[in-house]
């Protein structure tokens, strides 16, 4: 039985899980639709957009429900540049789920493209229209999407390290829901 | 999972296996996303392929649209009926002005080629309705597209490549893509025979690809449609273009406009059960429904160097509420092919300067 504190709140583990799937679903689309000249290339920019914007909007609930309920601590025992490694990557996963929609979205109004998101639904321009900043933002749209997969990669082996080696409380307080 | 955790942590073979296990899972997620982006599928045809053919056509192209690389803007609008609106919900279809920026080039991949080198000419236009609903279209002047599929697209643009020894594609590369392509043969016998015009003003242009207009009801349309001049069409053999300048079609078209706006019918072409949707080298009869759906009004025209159509992307599956792509597998390869074009393009912009160097000037 686990204590209180020790976990997740229900809201947060449901928020993970759920943009778990989305986000690597985003990566996996992003990196297939920018290799292929075949007739999926359209469907999978038109899930891209608007999956992206869902993932923008809720990264900032999710950040929002990290400040109000927090996390459980990580072990005390856990040597301090493992602890540090934590801090530092969740600050950087969730800088990532606000900053790539951003970029993304900032690199369309730049592009001086209709940001379409579904039938009718439009969303405004947020940048100027400038080739200058659209070749940055396109830029950085890529690179960043290489380092977001990087870091859940890491993210993923340090759970299971978690998990399966050391046996503590850290993967269960996001993955178990026993009662 | 209610052991206490583990202070006394040692790597024991257990470990070992489990941290085998890790590597295994991150390899594998690594291997997908590789997977993915075609690293291990040399042979896929990617945007980035397409795009470095359409470099290898002569010239500079750096800082330019790889393909159509010579063109000029202009601005003008879109004065619609109404008569679209039975077809598709389209906003810019409801009678009423829309503004347009728009391009005329021709399908050379050197942006300093002569225009008599350019057999095939394009208008696109970005037709913009008030909610910010944009239609943009890249339409030529030839009847029918040389290719069906991106993978003969493709082979057609190696067989234009520049032989370096000789300054010129190799004739016998592109007899054998005609050879194996008998689709194209519609195409390269209106390059042959078709006359020409010392005009972008006196030129029909079409969108070759099919799309679906779809009305208020839901109901599907499949169309073509065309941009035909008001202008009657001034028809010359090929010969009579020898003796104008390297940039007579800019030059034609700052002096037309300068006398008075030009115009082009918008007629949308509805296919007959059995047209095809998915190929662009097969005419549709000429019997079929036309509807004039308004008038493009072209006012003004701009250098590209500084012009507003400069960094625009006219990708032809960028649509309004009420137009959607066909079925036509060409429609995702532009539209990927486009965008790989305007990434590279963008990023280079430093190597076509915005204000172009006055002639003479000092260097």
């Amino acid at each position: 039985m686990t204590r209180p504190g020790e976990r997740f709140t229900p809201l947060q583990r449901v928020l993970h899980w759920m943009m778990a799937a989305m986000v690597l679903a985003m990566l996996f689309i992003g990196i297939g639709m920018v290799s292929t000249l075949q007739p999926r290339f359209l469907v999978l920019i038109a899930i891209h957009k608007p999956l992206g914007i869902a993932i923008l909007t809720l990264a900032l609930l999710r950040l929002g429900v990290r400040f109000y309920r927090g996390a459980p601590p990580l072990p005390a025992d856990l040597p301090w540049w493992q602890t540090a490694g934590a801090k530092a990557s969740h600050v950087l996963l969730y800088t990532l789920l606000i900053v790539m929609p951003l970029v993304g979205w900032s690199m369309l109004s730049a592009g001086g493209y209709p940001i379409m998101l579904y039938g009718p639904i439009y969303l405004p321009q947020i940048m100027p229209h400038s080739d200058a900043l659209y070749a940055v933002l396109r830029g950085a749209h890529t690179a960043l999407a290489y380092l977001f997969f990087a870091t859940i990669l890491l993210h993923i082996a340090a759970a299971l390290f978690h998990a399966l080696v050391r046996h503590d409380r850290v993967f269960p307080s996001m993955a178990s829901w026993r009662t | 999972m209610t052991e206490p955790p583990n202070t006394a942590f040692k790597l024991g073979a257990r470990s070992i296996g489990a941290l085998a296990f890790i590597a295994l899972v991150v390899g594998a997620a690594a291997a997908a996303f590789a997977y993915t982006a075609g690293w291990f599928s040399p042979d896929r045809l990617t945007p980035e392929k397409i795009v470095d053919a359409l470099s290898r056509r002569g010239g500079n192209p750096l800082g330019h649209r790889r393909n159509h690389a010579k063109g000029v803007c202009f601005t003008g609008e879109f004065e619609a009926n109404g008569a679209g609106t039975r077809l598709s919900t389209a906003p810019m279809l409801a009678a009423g002005h829309y503004p347009v920026i728009g391009r005329f080039a021709i399908a050379v991949g050197d942006p300093d080629a002569p225009d008599v080198t350019g057999r095939v000419r394009s208008m696109a236009v970005r037709i913009v309705a008030p909610n910010g609903e944009e239609w943009r279209s890249g339409m030529n002047d030839i009847p029918v597209f040389a290719v069906s599929t991106p993978r003969a697209f493709y082979e057609l643009t190696l067989a234009q490549d520049i032989n370096p020894a000789t300054g010129k594609p190799n004739p016998a590369a592109l007899q054998s893509f005609i050879g194996a392509h008998p689709e194209s043969r519609p195409f390269f016998e209106w390059a042959k025979t078709a006359p020409w015009t010392t005009s972008y003003a006196d030129e029909t242009y079409n969108s070759l690809n099919a799309f679906r207009f779809v009305d208020a009801a839901g109901e599907s349309h499949l169309v073509r449609w065309s941009m035909q001049a008001a202008e009657p069409p001034h028809q010359v053999a090929g010969a009579a273009l020898a003796g104008l300048g390297p940039d007579f079609l800019a030059a034609d078209l700052k002096q037309r406009l300068a006398e008075g706006a030009l115009s082009w019918h918008l007629v949308v072409t509805l296919a007959a059960p059995g047209d095809p949707s998915d190929d662009a080298t097969k005419a549709w009869p000429s019997d079929r429904e036309h509807v004039d759906v308004g008038t493009l009004v072209v006012q003004h025209a701009q250098d590209e160097a500084d012009g507003p159509c400069r960094d625009y992307n006219y990708d032809p599956t960028i649509l309004p509420p009420g137009i959607r792509p066909s079925d036509d597998p060409l429609l995702a390869a532009r539209a990927s092919a486009y965008a790989a074009s305007f990434d590279l393009r963008s990023a280079e912009a430093a190597d076509y300067p915005r204000t172009p160097p006055s002639p003479g000037g000092a260097r």
